[in-house]
């Protein structure tokens, strides 16, 4: 074979055989076979629509959840508070060995979860009498005072040996306003208000949701929703899709990596910790490297010889290899 | 053919920007390649319609994709005929992405970027990545739970390189302006120069045509090349 | 807008090998692009009646 005879070829104008191809007919035949077929999926499955969460629903269906939620906010221990940028300083955010892009990039969303998801909705309203009191006691004292309060209040909610999670069960302590804040604010979720104010309080316009999806993602409400559905990372759910409906079966190679024990390891430290913990930005990297390996194939040795390698081409050009071979 | 002014009966070479331009444009691609009535002998294949099945169904979604907008986003929640339009933008992206799938594997085993057509190749691969976002990006406008739950995970990968610090998934405002303008502006620009790229370089020769072609030539004629 | 429940009543089948999940309509697509691959290459296209040699 003459490799440089089929370059030219390739470079240059086909001046050999051709044949009769109507590419506008084509098109217009392929726009009415893909109109006819969509009209027809839609028509005998629909499509999802699972209805939005709230924070009323948070309050009716798992109250001590949203409860324990509103502590940790207050004693800056949730997720949110420790997220970092582009939030706040609560944390560096995920590194990758030296790249530390999260943290480089800075604060440009801020949140301050104590203040915007508990004491600032709880301002807007009238309150019940302990509530208001409670945030008079909360706003006038020193921020080392609210410190130690919520702190204290956190640890012995959440103590394993102890309370776990139940608000009945806490033993006596200097907790100040943190339980009537706590309950105010589920309180003020079940009756709706929370839904309406927590976007924008005060305002009129909003369609900026960041602050009501990190509040919600602190809890087990959107949590135990989205595993119900089957939508978790380590169950490819980046894939899925709510109700009996086909997904992003394209992010397959995507979501394959949030899949692997390498990335939810449960160790306290080695590598595999290290990487659980920063997963996003490893497998950002990854993906990176598959995107850039796609994107320059054409360039890429070996990957780019696969086509001659296994050739598949011999079936497709098959009516042409036969009938030169004439 | 260039493009040259003529004065009585000579040519002139153009000495404007608008003529030079002409010049190239018709050099590049003449009408009779931009819209031919023939191919080359070897587009004879199945495999070759999913390009063209791949437009098809982006035209569906743009279709779809133009009446949701014009009712807004909450609309499909409230209104049957708004939830069988949101359907058809559903199936035309599933549909969308299945097409372009079977297109991109098909141009990989036809080596299709030979002979200066990288570009090509290229250009695809990114009409296929600025898919995905969009894609992301109408997954969070739909207001309801799948929304909320994407834009809850969405933000850690996008927070973790620090492009979530003004790509913001939970603003719906952001995101629906990118989702029905930026992105589909994008996406028509890269397609068109995708497809005009098929369309200067011609389809790409088979792997092996020049060996065919040779074997022809050396049975056509006794003792020839091989 | 109302209360949800959490446990979904429309929720997909799901198969699951291992550490590996699919959703039934997921690996319906999925199999379905595939046929289309395979067809497309195999299925024989229509040969052109008014085929000239070695024009340009």
């Amino acid at each position: 074979m003459s490799t440089s005879t089929q370059r030219d070829l390739e470079r240059s104008h086909w001046s050999g055989p051709t044949r009769r191809y109507d590419i506008v007919k084509e098109g217009v035949i392929a726009t009415v076979v893909v109109a006819v077929l969509v009209v027809i999926l839609a028509m005998v499955f629909s499509s999802p629509d699972d209805p939005s969460l709230t924070f009323r629903g948070w309050a009716k269906d798992m109250p001590d959840d949203l409860y324990v939620t509103t502590v940790a906010e207050l004693a800056g221990t949730s997720e949110s508070a420790t997220y970092g940028p582009p939030y706040n300083d609560g944390g560096d955010g995920q590194v990758l060995g030296p790249i530390m892009l999260q943290k480089w990039v800075g604060v440009h969303q801020p949140i301050d979860p104590a203040n915007d998801f508990v004491i600032t909705p709880l301002s807007t309203q009238e309150q019940p009498a302990d509530v208001a009191s409670a945030l008079g006691d909360w706003t006038g004292a020193s921020a080392d005072q609210q410190a130690a309060w919520a702190t204290a209040y956190d640890t012995a909610l959440n103590d394993p040996a102890g309370a776990d999670g139940d608000a009945t069960k806490v033993p006596d302590g200097d907790y100040g306003p943190v339980p009537t804040l706590a309950t105010g604010l589920v309180a003020m979720a079940a009756s709706g208000a929370l839904d309406g104010v927590l976007p924008s309080a005060g305002d009129f316009y909003t369609t900026n949701t960041t602050k009501q999806i990190m509040f919600f993602g602190d809890g087990g409400y959107l949590d135990a929703a989205g595993t119900a559905n089957n939508l978790q990372g380590n169950t490819w759910g980046m894939m899925n899709e709510t109700g009996n409906f086909p997904g992003q079966q394209w992010l397959a190679p995507f979501s394959l990596w949030y899949n692997l024990p390498f990335f939810n390891s449960e160790a306290e430290s080695g590598f595999s910790a290290t990487a659980t913990a920063n997963g996003d930005i490893y497998i950002m990297a990854i993906i990176t490297v598959m995107v850039l390996l796609l994107l320059f194939l054409p360039f890429i040795p070996g990957l780019r010889a696969i086509p001659r390698l296994i050739p598949v081409h011999r079936l497709i050009w098959r009516q042409y290899y036969r009938s030169r071979a004439r | 053919m260039s493009a040259t002014a003529t004065r009585g009966d000579h040519a002139v070479p153009p000495e404007t920007w608008i003529g030079r331009l002409r010049g190239r444009m018709e050099e590049t691609l003449p009408y009779d390649k931009l819209l031919p009535e023939r191919q080359p002998s070897y587009v004879a294949s199945w495999i070759y319609v999913f390009g063209v099945l791949t437009l098809a169904a982006l035209a569906m979604i743009i279709a779809s994709g133009v009446v949701l907008s014009l009712q807004g986003p909450a609309w499909y929640h409230l209104s049957s005929t708004g939830l069988f339009v949101n359907s058809l933008h559903f199936w035309s992206v599933q549909l969308f992405f299945m097409f372009m799938t079977i297109h991109l594997i098909g141009k990989f085993w036809m080596a299709a970027w030979r002979g200066n057509r990288a570009k090509t190749w290229i250009s695809g691969v990114l009409c296929f990545l600025v898919a995905i976002g969009a894609g992301l990006t109408g997954y969070v406008l739909q207001t309801n739970f799948d929304s909320q739950w994407i834009a809850f995970e969405a933000k850690d990968g996008l927070n973790a390189v620090g492009v979530g610090a003004w790509f913001n998934v939970a603003d719906l405002g952001q995101m629906m302006l990118m989702h029905v303008f930026l992105l589909p502006a994008v996406i028509a620009v890269l397609v068109v120069i995708h497809v005009l790229l098929v369309r200067v370089h011609g389809v790409v020769p088979p792997l092996d045509a020049a060996r065919v072609d040779e074997i022809r030539a050396g049975s056509a004629s006794d003792g020839g090349a091989r | 807008m109302g209360f949800t429940t959490l446990i979904p009543t429309d929720a997909a089948t799901y198969l699951t090998w291992g550490w590996v999940s699919v959703s039934v309509p997921n690996l319906i697509a999925i199999l379905v692009t595939l046929a289309l691959l395979v067809l497309a290459v195999l299925l024989p296209f229509p040969t052109d009646r008014d085929h000239s040699e070695d024009d340009s």
